[in-house]
């Protein structure tokens, strides 16, 4: 019919059916430079480690700095301090997470300027945490990170996920990366047990974890730091490693 | 080469820290594909008077970052009236770095002596994150040279063993890098100012018999 062959007068100059089209004034930053999408991570981290114990919150992470399989900054240290109250752990990109840290760092100190004496509680900086990084990623120019974020507030544990799609949750435990393949399960395992951990079972449960990891996770290193948080404030612990157990590399002989 | 992210490009650049200043080197060699444009650039490039950078990846994009660093230094120093400290050149480079991080090919490594902390050495990699360290290699030729350098390194090193270890790894790297080669340029950075070297291809430390 005519129809198909004639060009519809509202569509001149734009689009046909079924093509991609970017709207003409389409917004970039203003005033500070193109802060273009970040489609390449480069140098990254791997797993985060969660668990919540009774009276705290234990993080842990490695402190390896990965160049694709390169192990190439093996001091690089992923977890911080927020607050006397909060902790936080990122894998991902290790410059995109030094640019939240300035940026959080720069937020905990103009709200110490206030001098009210109220702090970011940990569900406050979960919170918006997660706003900030679901927008991004709405504006294709993500954080390419998954942060774990550990605290202690008014008596209770808080721990909770937020990754650079802004999906967020809390729970018991947590784990990123490889860590969710292999580490989660046996955080479930012993917590769906027995719920209420004492601080050095989830040391005890943490560091067999990370030693699983080291065993089978390529992009990890054998040195990892452990932030805690508790009713005393914050403490961040390490550099330690794990003992590993090679013995039936001698059970092993040819491939059949 | 495989891992995600990951380009090659060519170059072989280092620095060390030493008690009192550091060591920094490169090798000479700039190539667009496999023709070698000039066999003799100094990457070794000056960002003020006790402060140097050594540039790998697009010569373009690290020339043109270290003429705004250049800049943007040298109007921070008039205002402190001080010269300036290396961290400060370092976190600028970072903030060039990070910020344009998808437009640019830059793996930079910022190395000096300040009064405050003496000889520092602060690795921007590709993706504007920055480490201080105290040893770095980077570029193409630099992945040759992990072993050895891990190998060789001790801590508390003089400035003369640090020249030899680092005209040794820049040696090692040119000869298995195909992008890296020419004369080493070296140069040594401390209170009293910068001493300059270069090695040619004559001089430099043989390894292998064949």
């Amino acid at each position: 019919m005519e129809v198909c062959n004639r060009r519809m007068n509202l569509w001149a100059n734009g689009p046909s059916p079924g093509e991609l089209y970017s709207f003409p004034g389409s917004t970039s930053c203003v005033g500070v430079g193109p802060v273009k999408t970040t489609l390449n991570p480069m140098v990254t981290g791997t797993s985060v480690l969660g668990v919540k114990f009774n009276g705290g919150v234990m993080i842990a992470a490695d402190m390896l700095g990965s160049y694709g399989s390169l192990a190439r900054f093996r001091s690089i240290s992923r977890l911080m301090k927020v607050n006397d109250c909060t902790i936080l752990g990122a894998s991902g990109d290790y410059a995109d997470y030094q640019y939240l840290k300035q940026v959080i760092e720069q937020m905990v100190i103009d709200e110490e300027l206030l001098g009210d004496g109220h702090h970011y509680s940990p569900k406050a900086m979960h919170s918006w945490l997660t706003r900030v990084m679901y927008n991004r990623r709405t504006r294709m120019n993500p954080l390419w990170n998954t942060v774990v974020l550990g605290g202690f507030y008014n008596g209770e544990s808080f721990l909770g996920y937020v990754d650079k799609l802004g999906v967020a949750y809390e729970s018991p435990s947590i784990a990123t990366g490889f860590g969710a393949y292999l580490a989660q399960p046996l955080m479930r395992e012993v917590m769906e047990t027995k719920p209420d951990l004492s601080r050095d079972e989830a040391r005890q449960l943490i560091e067999r974890c990370l030693k699983v990891l080291y065993y089978r996770d390529a992009r990890s290193y054998n040195k990892f730091e452990i932030a805690t948080v508790t009713e005393g404030g914050v403490e961040i612990e390490g550099p330690f490693s794990s003992e590993t157990n090679w013995d039936i590399a001698h059970m092993v002989s040819g491939f059949e | 080469m495989s891992g995600r992210g990951r380009i090659v490009f060519s170059t072989t650049i280092m620095a060390v820290e030493f008690d009192g200043g550091v060591v920094i080197g490169a090798d000479s060699r700039t190539t667009t594909g496999a023709y070698i444009a000039n066999r003799v650039t100094d990457k070794l490039t000056f960002i003020h008077d006790h402060i140097f950078c050594c540039r790998s990846g697009s010569a373009a994009d690290t020339q043109a970052i270290a003429d705004v660093v250049n800049y943007q230094l040298s109007f921070h120093s008039i205002e402190l009236d001080e010269p300036p400290l290396v961290q400060t050149a370092a976190n600028l480079f970072k903030e060039l770095c990070y910020r344009y991080r998808e437009d640019l090919t830059a793996g930079i490594i910022v190395a000096g002596w300040d009064k405050r902390k003496g000889g520092q050495v602060y690795t921007v990699p590709m993706g504007g994150m920055i480490v201080r360290q105290s040893f770095s290699i980077g570029g193409s030729g630099s992945t040759y040279i992990y072993g050895y350098v891990d190998s060789s390194y001790k801590p508390g090193m003089t400035k003369e063993e640090c020249l030899e270890f680092t005209a040794n790894a820049i040696s090692l790297a040119m000869e298995r890098d195909g992008s890296s080669g020419g004369v080493i340029r070296l140069a040594a950075i401390t209170e009293a100012g910068v001493e300059r070297k270069v090695i040619l291809g004559s001089e430099l430390p043989r390894f292998t018999v064949s």
